[in-house]
């Protein structure tokens, strides 16, 4: 086996046993701190199908995952209040149709926003979409009906059939169930003819179009598959909280996402899994020694973009291969 | 003679009072090797870039396969069968060299929207590539990153991905640049039976090779071609001696 695959299934192993064993020494606590990895490692997953294969620095990808927050938000207080959204359309506490709602929404979204962006490349793009991403978040601030600047509560966590989703761990399972089925996509995506040209396309997107495939288009539908699980994220990462508010969609979270990759490997599968189980347990540790702990965090991140360019899983099994 | 594949006339392009395209007329037809061959700076580049589509004319047309093309995209051009080499090699560096090829193979096959069949076991895509690199003598090479070939095979690669569209046409931009001579001889000889798959567009600087394939030339000189005709009238053409071929007239 390679060895980058053997480290994954490891880091997928302890992310799996520590919610087990905490949940079986009753410390609630962790479980949810492990759910709140798995989540953020989702919400990177997306990204990185962007960023890592295509090259596409988004950073405005705090929108597809706030926005994939409110639709849990919204859905969920509207049958909570038993008020039809519009059009006698009720609410609902289903975890799967609300997924559901959460994907279309953000795919639909990151439409016109790639559209428009992937026509710039660079810092333009990075500047394009931290705009959009920014022109929603003082939307949903400056829009009451839905908590503005308070933000949304979902009093009952939303229900997934069969499951008892209000208990911590069962929720874990939920979400870690949800990574794994991204990571295979993800996987599965990268392998495609259509992972070859978005690859192409980051490596080299003239040579990509002179043999008849317009980069542009190939972007676009990546943007839009990588808003879609990101967004995806955003709705459990809203249950996993009960609570939606506009941080969700600031542009820290954008950038929280990007460190996530950086730290733990651009365009690798498991980056963003190693890189959420890096950047929580800083959180935690050192965030329980000092409030400054991110002073600490870009002291990493200094290192790794000086010295460790692969991130945390380039440092332990090598450069990637494309053969 | 036969319908012109690619049929140019009367093409401008400035870049302010530079006029790297002045008014270039030009004809390929079926079953040759056309040659544009001029001094550094004569527009030769600049005149591949707006045929393949990296570059908008000012003015003029293109027409290919009868169809003007001059709105088109470099992709969509592509898909029309206008395959393009580069003066300065243009590859996937991070991709093998089989993988640069079997790009080319899925795009010919216009399917780059599939998402779950995994490329590294599709026969449809690797064994049309893997013939197209044993054609230009890089199949021992396959599985060698474009970063890691050395330039000679690099050029052969760029070829290949050209070949492996089963292009109307080439465009080759200075094939040759960089090779030693034995390689140059042997490209030569490749490309010399490259004609009777799709006529071809080759700037080229070597002369010996200009000479041995070309059908018919064209001598570009700032932006303007001063003559087009076999290889023998272009020889004793006085003008094209005086300003391109370096002796006294």
């Amino acid at each position: 086996m390679k060895r980058e695959t053997t480290i994954n299934l490891l880091l997928a192993a302890v992310l799996l046993a520590l919610p087990l064993v905490a949940a079986g020494m009753g410390e609630p606590f962790y479980v949810t701190l492990a759910t709140r990895v798995v989540v953020l490692a989702l919400a990177a997953v997306g990204l990185n199908l962007a960023l890592g294969l295509g090259g596409l620095l988004s950073f405005g990808h705090a929108a597809f995952f706030g926005l994939g927050g409110y639709a849990a938000g919204i859905l969920a207080t509207h049958a909570f209040n038993a008020e039809p959204l519009f059009a006698g359309i009720p609410g609902t506490t289903s975890m799967p149709l609300i997924w559901l709602v959460a994907v279309l929404v953000a795919g639909l979204v990151a439409l016109p926003i790639g559209a428009i962006s992937l026509r710039t490349t660079g810092v333009y793009f990075i500047m394009i979409t931290l705009a959009f991403a920014q022109m929603i978040y003082y939307f949903a601030i400056s829009w009451p009906a839905y908590g503005g600047e308070d933000g949304l509560s979902i009093y009952v966590r939303n229900a997934f059939p069969g499951i008892n989703t209000a208990q911590p761990l069962p929720y874990f399972l939920v979400c870690f169930a949800v990574l794994m089925a991204a990571l295979l996509l993800f996987r599965l995506i990268e392998g495609s003819r259509f992972g070859s040209a978005l690859q192409a396309a980051r490596q080299n997107g003239v040579r990509l179009a002179a043999v008849g495939i317009p980069p542009f288009k190939i972007r676009l539908v990546a943007f839009m598959l990588s808003a879609m699980i990101t967004g995806l994220a955003g709705a459990l990462y809203a249950d996993l909280n009960r609570f939606v508010g506009p941080s969700m969609l600031s542009w820290h979270m954008s950038g929280e996402l990007m460190v996530l990759i950086i730290l733990g490997g651009k365009g690798r599968l498991f980056g963003p899994v190693a890189g959420a189980m890096i950047f929580v347990s800083l959180e935690y540790v050192l965030g329980g020694i000092t409030e400054r702990w991110q002073f600490f965090l870009g002291l990493i991140l200094l290192g790794i973009v000086l010295f460790a360019r692969g991130g945390f899983l380039g440092l332990v099994s090598g450069k990637p291969r494309h053969v | 003679m036969s319908e012109p594949i690619l049929e140019i006339r009367d093409l401008r392009k400035s870049f302010n009072a530079l006029k790297a395209t002045d008014g270039v007329s030009l004809d390929l037809h079926p079953g040759q090797i056309h040659a544009l061959i001029g001094p550094n700076g004569a527009g030769k580049s600049t005149l591949i870039h707006q045929i393949a589509g990296s570059l908008k004319a000012d003015s003029g047309t293109i027409r290919f396969l009868g169809q003007d093309i001059g709105g088109l995209d470099m992709a969509a051009r592509a898909r029309l069968g206008l395959a393009r080499s580069f003066q300065i090699s243009s590859l996937a560096q991070e991709f093998s060299a089989l993988r640069n090829v079997m790009l080319a193979v899925q795009a010919k096959e216009g399917s780059s929207f599939r998402f779950f069949r995994q490329v590294t076991a599709d026969r449809s895509l690797i064994d049309p590539a893997m013939t197209v690199l044993e054609r230009v003598g890089l199949a021992h090479r396959a599985q060698i990153s474009a970063a890691e070939l050395s330039h000679g095979e690099r050029r052969q690669l760029e070829i290949a991905i050209a070949l492996a569209l089963s292009p109307k046409a080439f465009l080759f931009d200075e094939p040759m640049a960089g090779m030693g001579p034995e390689s140059s001889k042997q490209l030569t000889a490749f490309l010399d039976g490259l004609r009777q798959e799709a006529p071809m567009l080759l700037v080229e600087h070597d002369m010996d090779a200009v000479f041995a394939l070309a059908d018919r030339i064209s001598v570009l000189v700032y932006g303007r071609i001063i003559a087009t005709g076999t290889v023998d009238e272009i020889r004793r053409d006085p003008e094209v001696r005086r300003a391109y071929l370096g002796e006294a007239a």
